[in-house]
């Protein structure tokens, strides 16, 4: 865990790189999840609505998202976390989640630093861009 | 379609076991997420609900895109587009969640080729506000009347 003190504008969190997404991980995840719309796990599926495969749920790539968060801080100090799905995220992407303070507030009697967040695939291409809200005090 | 379509609340628990099973899936090894001990060590009552499980619990709904059916939209055509959580308390495991929905807003853009739905949820444990959360949905590749 870091020091809250230390946070200032510019600070970026340490970044999450997380394994490139196989079949099992979207299988499991439309399990854990209870999300088990077709579109992400069933390839006749998928190809009977014109795509050419399964797709990632855009709430996994938000959930790497927040382990981000809360590697960072406790997650009880995370007042909102909200996001923008911006591409789909093939099979076999690699997600990369990064984050950056861009403004500390004062708020209902507290600190709090505002993060921009974003995941971008080994391409380049940015699936998830994000913003946080995170007490400091 | 109208705006403001309610789906009835709904009270789920938060399993220890479905949080296990999720923290693997999503690949989370802090501790404090699957292990009892490590949880009540960090001060928490149980395992915490991490901060996107809230939208998952929703989904054990007995049917829970019934909302897309019922506004005529076919679930192949949906994107999600954005999705915004507001947090006013820790849930953790044990407790039991009410879950509140409606269709707050529905607008098109691109002359019909997109249309989009605007859910909103709150999150409830025993009256207690526990976060509101958004879900902007995408339809696409349908022209709208």
């Amino acid at each position: 865990m870091n020091n809250l003190h230390d946070i200032a504008v510019g600070t970026e969190l340490p970044p999450l790189r997380v394994p490139s997404i196989s079949r099992t991980t979207l299988a499991l995840y439309a399990g854990a999840s209870g999300d088990h719309n077709p579109m992400h796990i069933d390839l006749d599926a998928a190809r009977a609505a014109g795509m050419d495969d399964v797709f990632a749920h855009g709430m996994l790539s938000m959930a790497y998202l927040g382990r981000l968060l809360t590697g960072w801080v406790p997650q009880e100090r995370i007042r909102s976390y909200s996001v923008r799905f911006a591409a789909i995220t093939p099979v076999h992407g690699q997600p990369t989640c990064t984050g950056r303070v861009t403004a500390i507030e004062e708020a209902d009697g507290e600190r709090r630093a505002r993060l921009d967040l974003r995941v971008a695939l080994e391409d380049g291409t940015v699936t998830l861009t994000g913003q946080a809200l995170v007490a400091l005090t | 379609m109208t705006a403001d379509l309610r789906t009835p609340a709904f009270t789920v628990p938060a399993e220890r076991g479905r949080l296990r099973f999720f923290a693997q899936a999503i690949g989370e090894h802090d501790p404090i997420y699957s292990d009892l001990d490590a949880a009540r060590k960090a001060g928490h009552p149980d395992l915490p609900v991490p901060p996107t499980f809230l939208f998952c619990l929703e989904m054990d709904r007995p049917d829970p895109f019934s909302f897309l059916a019922e506004a005529g939209i076919d679930l192949a055509r949906v994107l999600h587009g954005e999705q915004r959580f507001t947090y006013h308390a820790m849930a953790h495991a044990g407790d039991e969640l009410t879950f509140e929905s409606h269709i707050a807003d529905t607008y098109e853009k691109k002359g019909g080729a997109l249309r989009f739905l605007v859910r909103e949820t709150r999150v409830t444990r025993a009256g207690e506000p526990v976060a509101d959360l958004t879900n902007v949905i995408v339809v696409r590749g349908e022209a709208a009347a």
